[in-house]
């Protein structure tokens, strides 16, 4: 085993790149994809008929191909006719619709949106309907019964599942390395293509990989237990029983 | 689409197809050596040997924790240098070449056997006990009571993650084009960048992978039906 070339500034560059590049990724289609999860879940149970047609079709389409023929179909696919389209390259999208990131993330976020959508919806379908009744009875509005009774029981109830989500899209990340984006998997094949090392730089990212996973999981689980009525049982039962 | 571009599709769809036929293979072969890694696993794992169940245990926490792609491109250089060390420790000389065809196939089932091993360990967990004791009672050998009542009884909770698994690996068989085999993708890249038509094929691509999963969703549901016959409400 060698890792003298981890001192040498150069590879370090390319690690700490591929490193922000993977928790970027991960942040900006974590969050927009599980908003965009929302929409799918409520457009399936409440939108109406073509919609909702139209986003089933969405799902079974994403959940039912490779996330590499999605990645490389809006990467190599979608983003070598952009250019060929009259006024794209003078518009202000442009340095976006060019950068790599963009398609990466866009990937992910649907996929995401996809496969959480899926998780969502039949959380918000168990949430017990008398609960969203009493709502109704306390006179709150159809939007208010949303954000303050089903979406928070909704995800309360499915927040383990989307801890798991959130862990499968981390490993996906790697996937990148195969369109001009540098993510880790990327920086290690750089280093090894450099100094013909194999396996250090490989078993280096497995590492960080490793540690990632680890954080992650923790950090999803400081939300579960911080998320509101996570744990509602025991602390409301002490205070109603007598003495 | 213009003719040109048909003419284009038309001339791929040999070798797109013998692609899919070869992802198809891939899937079926590591699927079922994934199946035997996993019962092997899950019986490590809840075997009463601390050894046996930290072995276990340590393949499918350190498998299940890494990235797919990183692995198989791991797995991909560790196991032909391994396979031409035991080799050459056999009295071979030379580089063994192993094929494409058995790395890719060894490397996904290695994945697939961590994953499947908490599938089983889950399901055999579900069963009874009193159904283990009863067969117990009645005289049947651990390797008896292992065929007739384990499998049977385990199968209707191990069905869906098994189903969810196959999906999985079928959508994963698309990574190992990553490491230059000849597969149902790995045509289709090659088919997109002669004819430049890269959003056509790509979308050849998925829609022949809908194909795949849609259709063994179908499969599953009906093999469902068959493990659960005789269980209430269905």
């Amino acid at each position: 085993m060698d890792f003298s070339w981890l001192t040498d500034p150069f590879y370090q560059r390319y690690l700490w790149t591929g490193f922000v590049n993977t928790l970027w990724l991960v942040a900006v289609s974590g969050s927009l994809g599980l908003a965009l999860a929302v929409g799918v879940a409520l457009a399936q149970i409440r939108g109406p008929r073509p919609l909702a047609l139209l986003v089933r079709g969405f799902t079974t389409v994403i959940r039912g191909t490779p996330l590499l023929v999605q990645l490389f179909f809006f990467y190599d696919g979608v983003g070598r006719l952009l250019p060929a389209i009259p006024g794209v390259q003078e518009s202000l999208l442009w340095p976006l619709l060019r950068d790599p990131f963009f398609y990466g993330a866009l990937t992910f976020t649907l996929s995401v949106g996809a496969y959480s959508g899926e998780v969502i919806r039949g959380a918000l379908l168990s949430v017990p309907p008398g609960e969203l009744a009493a709502g109704r009875a306390f006179g709150l509005s159809r939007w208010q019964i949303l954000y303050r009774l089903w979406l928070p029981r909704g995800i309360q109830m499915c927040l383990p599942t989307l801890t798991g989500e959130m862990i499968l899209l981390l490993k996906s990340v790697p996937l990148v390395s195969t369109i001009a984006l540098m993510d880790l998997l990327k920086a290690a094949n750089l280093v090894r293509d450099e100094t013909f090392l194999v396996y250090e730089p490989l078993l280096l990212i497995a590492g960080i990989y490793l540690a990632m996973t680890l954080v992650l999981t923790a950090g999803m689980r400081l939300v579960e237990t911080r998320f509101p009525g996570a744990r509602p049982a025991r602390s409301r039962r002490r205070r109603l029983l007598p003495g | 689409m213009d003719s040109a571009s048909n003419d284009g599709l038309l001339a791929w769809m040999g070798p797109i197809l013998h692609g899919a036929l070869t992802t198809v293979e891939i899937a079926v072969l590591a699927y079922a050596i994934g199946l035997a890694l996993g019962l092997i696993g899950a019986g490590a794992r809840l075997s009463p040997w601390p050894a046996l169940r930290a072995l276990g245990t340590g393949y499918s926490t350190v498998v299940r924790a890494m990235p797919e792609l990183l692995l198989i491109i791991l797995l991909y250089y560790a196991g032909s240098q391994a396979l031409t060390a035991a080799y050459a420790a056999l009295g071979g000389d030379g580089q063994l070449a192993i094929g494409g065809f058995a790395t890719a196939v060894g490397v996904l089932a290695f994945v697939q056997g961590a994953y499947m091993t908490e599938v089983f360990r889950g399901a055999i967990l579900a069963i009874p006990r009193g159904q283990l004791e009863a067969a117990d009672a009645y005289g049947f050998s651990r390797a008896c009571r292992f065929r007739r009542i384990v499998i049977p009884a385990m199968l209707p909770n191990a069905l869906p993650g098994m189903s969810n698994l196959w999906l999985i690996l079928v959508k994963d068989t698309a990574l190992v084009s990553v490491i230059g085999f000849e597969e149902l993708f790995f045509t289709v890249q090659q088919a997109a960048a002669s004819t430049r038509e890269y959003l056509l094929f790509y979308a050849v691509a998925g829609a022949l992978y809908l194909v795949m999963t849609l259709g063994s969703n179908a499969l599953f549901a009906r093999a469902e039906r068959h493990v659960r016959r005789g269980q209430a409400g269905t």
